[in-house]
């Protein structure tokens, strides 16, 4: 499915912000904005939701303590059960380092790959990217044309309250980057 | 709001710079042959890596007879070099996640290299217990892996277990918590790489980064998540290296001080290193107005804090032992002070918290000369302090028929030197390869384009919040 979007290209962070903002505030929809930093308050501007990331941590971390506690409690107290000093076979709190530490391991590394998942990136992907200047200093929003909504007059004028670098009509055959 | 934080705050990196003009700083260094400064650096510490092959290779094939352990001093060399490289490791951590955490924003100049200095650390700490065991090819058997002996499983009860554990988890959370933020970094070196091998490289690692905000806003999230991880992990790694000591009934080691002394000593070494290592850095690569001279005073502010904390510990260990009633506790802090290795414990004190208080004046936290000097003397009086916690509380103990003294062979010496080999090795090529400064986030602290505009047109002087409130408002 082919899909008409308006690159529009800006040199500042307040720029981008605003813009954004504007767009968004006057029924506009959005493609994607490409920035290269976080511009803190763009998610904001761009009305998107807090990412669900946090809870693939706290699950996965949880999972992770829990499949510890019980491999040690089975390897020490029930497997084979080794008198170490007189201590008893279900030693938990000589268990908490070590269940801490896999807790970590595991809420670190699945909100990586998680992240790297719903992100869509992986090695050798091709970046399509919106403008070649994208992750040095441009700020990019692509406004979707598609969209019943779009006004040419109303845009341009707001684009232009921005002080817009340069607007770009483009097709793009997938959802993904502006190609 | 963020005007007048403006006008009261020194800008975190001086030359008035646009992104464009950071990409290009930073790129520089990579873009660049390495120059003969390069070569100077890295050839000694190559050689000094070979050497340290050579010694551990033979150190492995005849046996660790080849150290100067005897049946009292059972650990000295490799073990104190296990605890002062991880100590290093752990200043990275806390310039990359603690002060995240607590927004220090000045940390964005440094954190690239100091996370690499981390990784770097902690790799050069993970090669001593290894080769301690004696028998390094059974290494894997620190992991509870099934088994035809039974299944055996490995004693969950032992501090040596948590510690594997703990450095494990520590290197894989330093390396990717350092490759996410490396990614938006390497998209923008490959996209002024021309095409070829080095661009298909980057391209590779670079993961298909396109700078798209939906995704800024997931990686924002998950670099607060791993700084949040990284946070309680560093603290717990080191408490669990104290462990391995305060755990045994050794007197001079079975104490309850052990994990917050060793955690800042830990701090206090690893400080001391980014700055010997930083101080070089943006003399050789030009990256003065990145790390600022306000860089190096707030360092070397921590690093006096963190030197007090240190000093503490030793006083209150000291009282500890004295006041104890203890005479096995009581004699080893005495002969520390006073027996055969009184020199390593007053070079420890001296270096440590001696030193460091020239940092109360500003004339000298703000001379990057005079402070790469005093982060030597740091380094230098970190590693007699585990030598001092370790050697001098074992090789008089609690029978005089069995003192012995200890002194290191050439063997150990040589591994010592290894370790420094290793890490500097790969700390140069780093700096080659990976942009020693965050790129992303130092064009995040620049606050360019609000409120003045560099480039030609006046954006109105209103705040953030202000102008998106008049957008709204039209």
């Amino acid at each position: 499915m082919s899909r008409r979007t308006l690159v529009t290209v800006f040199e500042h962070e307040d720029d981008i912000l605003g813009a954004t903002r504007a767009i968004r505030e006057a029924g506009f929809r959005i493609a994607d904005v490409y920035a290269p930093y976080a511009v803190h308050g763009l998610d904001r501007a761009m009305g998107l939701q807090p990412s669900k990331l946090p809870w693939v941590c706290f699950v996965l971390g949880l999972v992770g303590a829990a499949f510890k506690v019980w491999f040690e409690f089975w390897t020490t107290a029930v497997d084979w059960p080794i008198n170490v000093g007189g201590k008893p076979w279900n030693s938990l709190p000589a268990f908490v380092p070590v269940t801490f530490e896999v807790m970590v391991l595991f809420a670190g590394v699945s909100t990586v790959f998680a992240f790297l998942l719903v992100s869509r990136l992986w090695p050798g992907k091709r970046a399509a990217l919106a403008d070649p200047r994208v992750t040095d200093d441009r700020f990019i929003l692509v406004i979707d044309q598609t969209d019943a909504a779009f006004d040419p007059v109303k845009v341009a004028e707001l684009l232009e309250r921005y002080r817009v670098v340069r607007v770009e009509e483009r097709e793009e055959s997938d959802e993904g980057g502006a190609a | 709001m963020a005007s007048v934080s403006q006008t009261l705050r020194q800008p975190l990196v001086a030359g008035d710079k646009s992104p464009a003009e950071v990409t290009r700083d930073i790129c520089a260094a990579l873009d660049r042959r390495a120059g003969p400064g390069w070569w100077a650096l890295f050839l000694p510490a190559f050689a000094l890596l070979i050497l340290g092959v050579a010694a551990v290779s033979y150190q492995i094939a005849t046996g660790i007879g080849t150290w100067g352990l005897n049946r009292t001093v059972g650990w000295a060399f490799d073990i104190t070099n296990f605890v002062f490289w991880i100590g290093i490791g752990h200043a990275g951590t806390l310039i990359s996640a603690i002060l995240f955490l607590l927004r220090q924003r000045w940390r964005t100049s440094v954190n690239r290299s100091a996370e690499a200095m981390t990784i770097f650390a902690v790799l050069c700490a993970g090669i001593f217990p290894v080769i301690h065991l004696g028998r390094p090819w059974l290494a894997y058997w620190m992991l509870p892996y099934p088994n035809a002996r039974g299944s055996l499983w490995i004693n969950f009860r032992s501090p040596l277990v948590w510690d594997f554990f703990a450095i494990l988890t520590y290197f894989t959370i330093s390396l990717v918590f350092w490759y996410v933020g490396l990614i938006p970094d390497l998209a923008t070196i490959r996209d002024r790489t021309k095409p070829g091998f080095r661009r298909r490289v980057l391209e590779i690692l670079s993961l298909g980064w396109d700078g798209s905000y939906r995704t800024w806003q997931r990686y924002e999230t998950v670099y607060k998540l791993l700084a949040g991880l990284a946070t309680p992990l560093v603290i717990s790694v080191h408490t669990i290296v104290s462990w391995d000591f305060a755990t045994s009934v050794i007197p001079g080691w079975h104490t309850t001080i052990f994990p917050p002394y060793f955690v800042a000593g830990a701090i206090f070494s690893g400080m001391a290193m980014v700055l010997t290592l930083m101080i070089v850095a943006r003399k050789a690569m030009g990256l003065e107005d990145y790390i600022t001279v306000g860089h190096i005073d707030k360092m070397a502010k921590v690093t006096l804090a963190t030197s007090l904390m240190v000093g503490l510990a030793y006083i209150t260990e000291f009282f500890t032992a004295l006041y104890s009633g203890n005479q096995y506790e009581e004699f080893v802090f005495l002969n520390r002070a006073l027996g055969p290795f009184a020199w390593s414990y007053w070079i420890m004190l001296a270096c440590n918290v001696g030193i460091p208080q020239l940092f109360w004046f500003r004339k000298v936290r703000t001379n990057p000369a005079l402070v790469f000097v005093i982060s030597i003397f740091v380094n230098i009086g970190m590693w007699f302090e585990r030598f001092v916690i370790i050697v001098t509380s074992l090789h008089r103990d609690y029978l005089p028929a069995s003192w012995a003294d200890y002194a290191p062979t050439s063997i150990e010496l040589a591994t010592l030197a290894g370790s420094f080999g290793l890490f500097f090795t790969c700390f140069l090529i780093f700096c080659r390869f990976v942009p020693v400064i965050a790129i992303s986030e130092v064009k995040g602290v620049l606050s360019v384009g609000r409120h003045q505009a560099p480039g030609g047109h006046k954006a109105p002087a209103l705040t953030q919040g202000a102008a998106e409130e008049a957008s709204v408002a039209k």
